[in-house]
């Protein structure tokens, strides 16, 4: 039997999808500022892409995730068929709990990342960049579990900033008890929407989940909830900042997915990508085992690094040097960053320079037309580089 | 007077040759038995006011190196990609083809979701072989037999290209140029119809099923082209294929080159083991020195140059090269757009390739037919419509219809086709056409219907193979032709080869006389002047 979707004849007319809340959205765009995410319109910036940041880490801050690629996967094997495909341990993961993984290819190069949602004993829910359906279930084979590929039966927000939980408060849902990477479920107007606290911000903040046929009304709710702490919708240049400073990785981004490099030597491995503490090696056998195992011997030929750049001005598409002549790695994400008030960078570099011993970066400033061209050495940094305490606590500060 | 070279045949690989000798400043003369150039890049009006593509009808291969060598946008050439395609199935549903790839991806869940998610990866590791294949495409095939420093550097070229793959990658190359489409397709994709879509360019101009062993490599044949730098993306020449040929041939005009249309080589002449000319079925002697034949190996060596002058080891291989004809061509005056009603309003797949067959079994019933020397009953017919992108063909409002058919015998049951025959099978396919697109018979203005024995008779291809040779496994590289000859050189000194018989193969390519230029050339120890082939980074 051959799983086929319902789409109309005609969907060549709207090759790129508006979400569930696209009627609220696009008022709201008032720069008609839209991108292609994942086959959906997405906002890139709604009007003032700093007032957006900024609604981040001053307020509450609401950004559109229904175009997140998700699989429902169930049965009585979901959690062994899980650990057999991710590199983390998916069966220590409680019921109501979430965490970030990564899943390999037999090479042990990293196909995606995305987070996880334990549902119920045998109900998980994958939420992540990229296509995957043939290689989810060809992964299935011998484990009895169905996956079935459900972005467009979720609709999605993320709440992300100091006030979000006071929002949702005033909204009628109460996540005071509620601890990072744990879900709970409220009643909404007859039905029900998930809150988990995750997010992509490195803030406080919260991802809510609901059918589509709620996602208008929890919209209007939200909003006239959150009217007094300033909410705001934003865009993806605006989280694209908030995401650089807390050191996360986007596929497609920060590294190619194996699947889709067309060159043999882009991949990468967690190792190379700094998610080496993931990985658990003794849960049993998961794909890419044997290669990481190999790799942990020899060494790993990549690593990624967060870098601190001299000045004020944007790293982003340079290369580094090593003494200045060398090329020695790329940069992946570079900023300014608001929240820590220095030039940030995340890069990938030949494992010999993780250390990042006299190692500079070329950039290639623009100003009026022209290229400034600056050689500026680098430093090695942890990541994230903005860590609020507030993103952790429990109950959160009320604002 | 003598000539520097005497090219026999204005197909579009005699012209690239000429083109490029001409430019290094030899004297050229190219010899056409038609009354039109073109070989099988050619266009004709056989229809007031209407311009056919009546053999090839699509562009992909033709290198862009030779493009630009050549200064032949300045001589008129222009390649217009299309968009869409789709198969028609039998219950009344398609399978659409979109350049977006959201809507491409949208339109393949309709037929099974995974399908649809494995879509860019099986792209993906197509594209690789191409990227792996790409760069042999301008170089002359090493001779594996010899120990010259040049066919020793070019192996060990070879083995470091392999070498940069890790053993997986070589692994699934090795399986890939070996394997058939079917299996190949078989381990990504789950519905017939996604799967019989993407069988088809395994099996164009091949005398091979979809089951075939070999096919696959027959599909990344076809892959390898691009449309400016879009790898795998197909074009239309803008006023019909045979615009590319007339490019050429303004370009070797304008470098002082001469075409010889309407009277065609008798024989070459051979003289002290050595070409010196050839003799026009007229009676005519055009003295070269050398001679270099467009026309296919069999053709060229059993029909045009006398057996005693070759060794028996090298015409044994000449007669034991597969040449296999296996496809016919309807080419259709319409005088409207022809309607699919399955297609919604104003969808765009009817600007590109349309198909009937909807899976990869039935394409290989088709070929079933084909082994037992008959046309097939319900073909697979790879139809084009370029004036629904291209102004300049029709009249406003009328339409060309290019329909390339598989599979066609070279011989009904071992006997030579007739006229009754070729309009049984033009039948047949107007047949198909018009139970999924209501009517069309009524708009069809004339029809040009070519079998084997009509490419073979006019075009000059043996047995009406488009390809000059079978694009198998055993007929590629250093064995294409044949082992020993595969650098453009024959038996007999001076007589040279420059057709789609020779390394890389078929296709309106340009890249065997572009190769065989650079050979003669470099002989002469004369600089090339050719542009180095586009690096793949």
């Amino acid at each position: 039997m051959i799983a086929t979707s319902k789409t109309p004849l005609d969907h060549f007319r709207t090759p790129l999808l508006q979400t569930p809340f696209h009627a609220r959205t696009a008022p709201a765009n008032r720069l008609n500022h839209w991108g292609p995410w994942a086959g959906y319109m997405t906002a890139l910036c709604y009007g003032d892409s700093d007032m957006e940041y900024t609604a981040i880490r001053n307020g509450a801050s609401v950004y559109d995730l229904c175009p997140m690629v998700k699989y429902a996967v169930r049965g009585r094997e979901a959690a062994a068929y899980l650990n057999r495909l991710t590199i983390r341990n998916a069966a220590k993961l409680s019921v109501g709990g979430v965490h970030y993984t990564v899943w390999c290819d037999d090479a042990g190069k990293i196909l995606d990342d995305g987070t996880l949602f334990r549902h119920a004993e045998d109900h998980y829910v994958i939420c992540c960049q990229e296509r995957h359906l043939g290689w989810l279930l060809d992964s299935a084979e011998g484990f009895e579990v169905t996956v079935e590929e459900i972005t467009e039966d979720i609709a999605a927000l993320s709440l992300q900033g100091p006030c979000s939980a006071t929002v949702l408060g005033a909204a009628g849902f109460d996540v005071s008890a509620l601890k990072p990477f744990r879900m709970a479920r409220f009643p909404f107007e007859g039905g029900e929407i998930t809150v988990s606290r995750t997010g992509f911000t490195g803030d406080l903040g919260y991802e809510l989940w609901m059918a589509p046929d709620q996602a208008l009304p929890f919209w209007d709710h939200l909003f006239a909830a959150g009217a007094p702490w300033n909410i705001r919708p934003i865009g993806t240049d605006a989280l694209n900042l908030a995401r650089i400073e807390a050191g996360f990785i986007i596929t497609n981004m920060d590294f190619i997915p194996a699947d889709q490099a067309l060159r043999e030597d882009r991949p990468r491995s967690p190792l190379e990508m700094g998610l080496d503490w993931m990985i658990d090696w003794e849960k049993g056998h998961f794909t890419g085992r044997r290669a990481l195992l190999a790799e942990r011997e020899k060494g790993s030929d990549w690593a990624l690094i967060g870098l601190e750049v001299p000045g004020n001005i944007s790293a982003e598409g340079s290369i580094l040097y090593y003494g200045k002549k060398v090329e020695a790695g790329f940069i992946t994400a570079a900023a300014w960053s608001p929240s820590v008030k220095k030039s940030i960078a995340l890069a990938q570099v030949p494992a010999r320079h993780r250390g990042g011993h006299d190692l500079w970066v070329e950039i290639y400033a623009l100003r009026e037309l022209q290229y400034v061209k600056l050689m500026l050495p680098v430093t090695v940094v942890e990541r994230p580089f903005f860590n609020p305490a507030r993103k952790r606590a429990t109950p959160p500060g009320r604002v | 007077m003598t000539h520097d070279a005497v090219i026999i045949g204005a197909g579009h690989n005699g012209l690239v040759t000429a083109c490029y000798l001409a430019r290094a400043g030899l004297k050229v003369c190219v010899v056409e038995k038609n009354d039109w150039i073109g070989g099988a890049a050619v266009s004709r009006e056989l229809y007031p006011g209407f311009t056919y593509s009546n053999c090839s009808y699509v562009a992909s291969l033709f290198r862009p190196e030779i493009m630009r060598d050549l200064e032949l946008p300045k001589h008129g050439l222009q390649i217009l990609p299309y968009e869409g395609g789709a198969v028609f199935k039998e219950d009344g549903g398609y399978l659409g083809m979109f350049r977006d790839h959201d809507a491409n991806r949208r339109e393949f869940a309709r037929h099974s979701k995974r399908d649809a998610e494995a879509y860019d990866r099986y792209s993906r590791d197509v594209l690789r072989f191409c990227r792996f294949i790409r760069p042999m495409l301008l170089r002359t095939p090493p001779d594996p037999s010899t120990f010259r420093p040049r066919d020793l550097s070019e192996l060990m070229w070879l083995g470091r290209k392999m070498g940069e793959m890790s053993e997986r990658q070589i692994a699934e190359t090795v399986r890939f140029w070996t394997m058939s489409i079917s299996d190949y397709l078989d381990e990504y994709f789950e519905s017939p119809v996604i799967k019989g879509y993407l069988a088809v360019s395994a099996i164009i101009g091949t005398a091979l099923g979809p089951m075939s062993p070999g096919s696959a490599y027959v599909l990344l044949h076809h892959y390898m082209g691009d449309v400016d730098g879009n790898v795998g993306a197909w074009g239309y020449a803008r006023g019909g294929m045979g615009s590319i040929t007339r490019a050429l041939t303004q370009s070797l005009l304008a470098a002082g080159g001469e075409v010889r249309a309407g009277t065609g080589v008798e024989q070459i002449l051979v003289s002290g083991g050595r070409a010196t000319g050839v003799v026009l079925s007229n009676g005519d002697v055009i003295k070269g020195r050398r001679v270099i034949s467009n026309m296919d190996v069999k053709r060229t060596f059993l029909k045009h140059v006398p057996e005693a002058e070759l060794p028996g080891d090298f015409v044994k291989r000449v007669k034991a090269f597969k040449i296999r004809g296996s496809s016919g061509k309807l080419n259709i005056a319409l005088d409207s757009a022809p309607v699919f009603p399955a297609l919604p309003e104003g969808a765009p797949n009817i600007r590109g390739d349309l198909h009937f067959t909807d899976s990869v079994e039935k394409m290989e019933r088709a070929y079933d037919d084909w082994k037992a020397g008959q046309f097939s009953r319900d073909p697979f017919q790879d139809c084009m419509i370029p004036t629904m992108i291209d102004p300049t063909m029709t009249p406003p409002g009328k339409h060309f219809m290019s329909c390339f058919v598989q599979y066609a015998p070279p011989k009904i049951e071992g006997r030579d086709w007739t006229d009754a025959d070729r309009d049984a099978f033009g039948q047949t396919c107007l047949d198909q056409i018009a139970r999924y697109s209501p009517g069309f018979k009524d708009r069809v203005l004339h029809v040009e219907v070519r079998t084997p024995r009509e490419l073979e008779a006019e075009v000059g291809l043996t047995e009406g193979n488009i390809f000059q040779g079978e694009l198998t496994f055993d007929q590629l590289l250093f064995n294409r032709p044949v082992p020993g000859y595969a650098q453009y050189r024959s038996p007999i000194r001076d007589l040279w080869m420059c057709g789609s018989s020779t390394h890389p193969g078929g296709g309106v390519m340009g890249a065997p006389g572009r190769n065989a230029a650079a050979e003669v050339l470099r002989e002469m120890k004369h600089p090339s002047g050719m542009s180095e082939a586009y690096a793949v980074i």
